[in-house]
């Protein structure tokens, strides 16, 4: 990819040069407000604004992670919205979509780094290795840790793409072996957004992309960094099975009467009323279903520390440790401790009655 | 440490002490209570003690006739607030997963809507019981700290599940944190305060029942 | 405690039900149009309806096309895929789809309005078209 040439056009120029009309170019805007959970009638002022949009280079790293964040993206079902999202992006570095690899493609990352300092788009997904110095995720013989604070310093922002990269995600959960840390740990001086989701939605993704595209800034964020419009409401607070919660009328076994009735699915861990994420509106492979809407209770993806969080198949209001054993033994202890007691007690009763001395009750 | 870390350690390891806390406590107190013994009778038996004791139980338990007004209001005051607690604990369906999972066993909930109505109605009693507590100026001065915070211990589960379960105030996960605190608060101090009585009652009414019997008195 | 555990092999398959329940959307839906129709009706004031936003229980989306029904237009364009634009039952409730070109729903709306935007001739378009035109004319003419 020679990024000498596709460095600073706008998105007006490259989509005429593609000979797209204006017609085609206001549905793709209809359709990129659906994706960033705008109001549909602001397709006009996303056409203004990305028509004078400059193609800004986007550097994409990849850290201690499964692939299925970059997985997740390109199965987003709107593969021409994507295409064109990647046309309007430069994609200067990805060692899972490039055809290059090698000294050349690390040349070409540091190359963009370079040449657009300051101004290229930052993304990671995986978390960050730092025990022993970082060195359980290399690339290029290079720590994960020594690669994102040399691309985070000409970063204009960062984008955490999953829940490894926001908050820890898997490698983070007990007993953490590698040391795993979100990005946002490790970078304090830099403006990060957190897409969290084992994996994202794809739309997500796509929608923020889109939003900084369109904007030249980061969305609105919540107080974990995620943004607003996907993150700022619970599963539970949209879920279409929410009529069966406030009736009651739960499931009680995967597949019993009421699973098949589709009734909620509370009492088998569902996780929905703590989390927060767009599965319920948005949901997943083009809108076609999500969880629980398949009968299975949320994971709680994209929440930070989901692994740890107790069974998946607890509900909220049970506990996450063992009570009976605990409580079996403080009742023995219990005992124990009464019939100690008792047994002094009664040493005194007798010896007060030998004495021939009133004894209270305080003194017991 | 985040609202994450939070929740899981009030669902688990807090669960955990609490329910020690509470049954070591309740255990303790009551055995040491009947291990006490009483002191020894040297009058003759007229009647047997344990009938008398078990029929005193029950009749104690009974709305009683002939009350003055405000011994009406506080029977039914009274009765509205155990009652409607009991319900709104051992019969919504959420509490019963986690009674299933520290006693083995679960039973049928009823409508959480009706699980609200006894809450509401349950907190208004409480309210006008504290009322009354404050201005009758007899229980304004017999009452100490205890019966004080003992009502806020059990006023703080209450109110904090109805926000909860109507979405009012904190989002879901911070009243769920709330909510959890101030039960294992209440469980906490239920064996070291006057709250005993949730035991201490029952057993109590047995021995005057028992203290009758044995005279031979008709109960 | 945990649900008792279910082999995959022991869990039969049930085809889903024809008639699905409603939790209530398509009312509140229809309520909202008929809102928005009475103030096209009385000061021309337009509305779109972002349909991939809201949660519907399964089955309450046809059960909305249903509701909606299909009037004496329908449309179609091709721009970066396909778009299928028809008027309802209900004349000034239109009802767009987008489509990619793989056939993947980009986009899906109720607009209220006397025509929707994607249906006019955009003024750029006309332009640039008039240039081509008059090329045309002028290579003919020779």
């Amino acid at each position: 990819m020679d990024h000498e040439t596709l460095g600073y056009e706008t998105l007006g120029e490259c989509l005429a040069q593609q000979g797209i009309s204006r017609r085609a170019f206001l549905k793709f805007c209809t359709a990129m407000a659906t994706l960033m959970a705008l109001p549909p009638g602001s397709a006009a002022a996303i056409a203004e604004a990305l028509i004078k949009a400059k193609r800004p280079s986007v550097i994409w790293l990849s850290f201690q992670e499964c692939t299925g964040c970059t997985e997740s993206l390109t199965r987003s079902h709107t593969p021409t919205l994507e295409s064109l999202i990647f046309d309007m992006i430069s994609l200067d570095y990805h060692h899972t979509l490039q055809a290059a690899s090698g000294y050349g493609a690390e040349k070409s990352r540091e190359d963009a780094m370079q040449k657009f300092f300051g101004k290229y788009l930052l993304v990671v997904d995986g978390s960050v290795p730092v025990k022993d110095g970082g060195i359980y995720s290399t690339i290029a013989g290079r720590t994960n840790l020594d690669l994102l604070q040399e691309a985070a310093k000409g970063a204009a922002a960062i984008i955490a793409v999953g829940s490894c990269a926001s908050f820890g995600g898997i490698p983070n959960a007990k007993p953490n072996p590698t040391g795993a840390v979100p990005v946002s740990e490790l970078i304090k001086d830099k403006p990060i957004i957190n897409i969290s989701g084992c994996p994202p939605i794809p739309a997500v993704i796509a929608g923020v992309l889109a939003h900084y595209l369109t904007f030249g800034e980061l969305p609105e964020l919540d107080d974990l960094g995620r943004p607003k419009s996907f993150y700022g409401e619970t599963i539970h607070d949209r879920c279409y099975r929410r009529p069966f919660y406030d009736q009651g009328k739960f499931a009680k076994s995967f597949d019993d009467e009421g699973a098949r009735n589709g009734w909620c699915l509370f009492e088998l861990g569902c996780k929905g009323p703590t989390t927060h994420n767009a599965c319920a509106t948005t949901k997943w492979n083009g809108g076609t279903s999500f969880p629980i809407e398949s009968g299975h209770g949320c994971l709680g993806c994209s929440e930070p520390l989901f692994w740890d969080a107790g069974s998946f198949y607890t509900p909220l209001s049970a506990p996450t440790a063992n009570i009976e054993s605990i409580a079996a033994g403080s009742a023995v202890v219990g005992a124990g401790i009464a019939v100690a007691l008792s047994v002094a007690d009664r040493a005194k009763k007798r010896r007060a009655q030998q004495a021939h001395e009133k004894l209270t009750v305080k003194e017991l | 440490m985040n609202q994450q870390e939070l929740l899981d350690f009030v669902r688990g390891p807090g669960l955990q002490i609490a329910a020690a806390v509470f049954v070591l406590g309740m255990i303790y107190r009551m055995l040491h209570l009947i291990l006490l013994g009483r002191k020894k009778n040297l009058a003759a038996p007229r009647g047997s003690e344990w009938g008398p004791g078990l029929r005193t139980m029950w009749h104690r338990s009974l709305l009683s006739v002939g009350l003055t007004p405000r011994g009406y209001f506080i029977l039914i005051a009274g009765y509205v607030f155990h009652l409607g607690f009991l319900i709104t604990l051992l019969f919504l369906g959420q509490h019963i997963d986690l009674l299933r999972s520290a006693l083995g066993l679960g039973w049928p909930a009823l409508p959480p809507g009706l699980i609200t109505i006894t809450a509401i109605l349950t907190i208004a009693a409480m309210i006008a019981l504290l009322v009354h507590r404050f201005t009758d100026p007899v229980k304004r001065l017999i009452s100490d700290y205890q019966d004080y915070l003992a009502w806020a211990l059990t006023i703080l589960p209450l109110l904090s599940g109805i926000m909860l379960k109507q979405g009012i105030a904190l989002d879901y996960q911070q009243m769920l944190i709330v909510h959890i605190v101030t039960v294992e608060l209440l469980l906490i101090a239920i064996p070291y305060t006057k709250l005993v009585h949730i035991f201490t009652t029952f057993s109590a009414r047995w021995y005057n029942g028992a203290i009758s019997g044995y005279k031979g008195v008709e109960v | 405690m945990s649900p008792p555990s279910n082999n995959l092999k022991d869990i039969p398959i049930y085809a889903q039900a024809e008639e699905a329940y409603s939790v209530g959307n398509i009312r509140a839906l229809l309520e909202e149009i008929a809102a928005r129709l009475e103030k096209l009706d009385d000061n021309g004031e337009t509305w779109m309806i972002d349909l991939n936003s809201l949660p519907f229980a399964p089955g309450e989306y046809e059960q909305l096309r249903q509701a909606l029904g299909q009037g004496e237009i329908s449309a179609r364009i091709e721009a970066i895929g396909a778009s299928e634009i028809i008027e309802t039952h209900y004349p000034g409730v239109w009802w767009v789809t987008h489509y990619n070109v793989e056939g993947d729903t980009v986009a899906d709306m109720i607009e209220i309005a006397w025509l929707p935007e994607i249906i006019k001739s955009q003024p750029e378009d006309v332009h640039a078209g008039l240039q081509r035109l008059k090329a045309q004319l002028n290579e003919r003419g020779e």
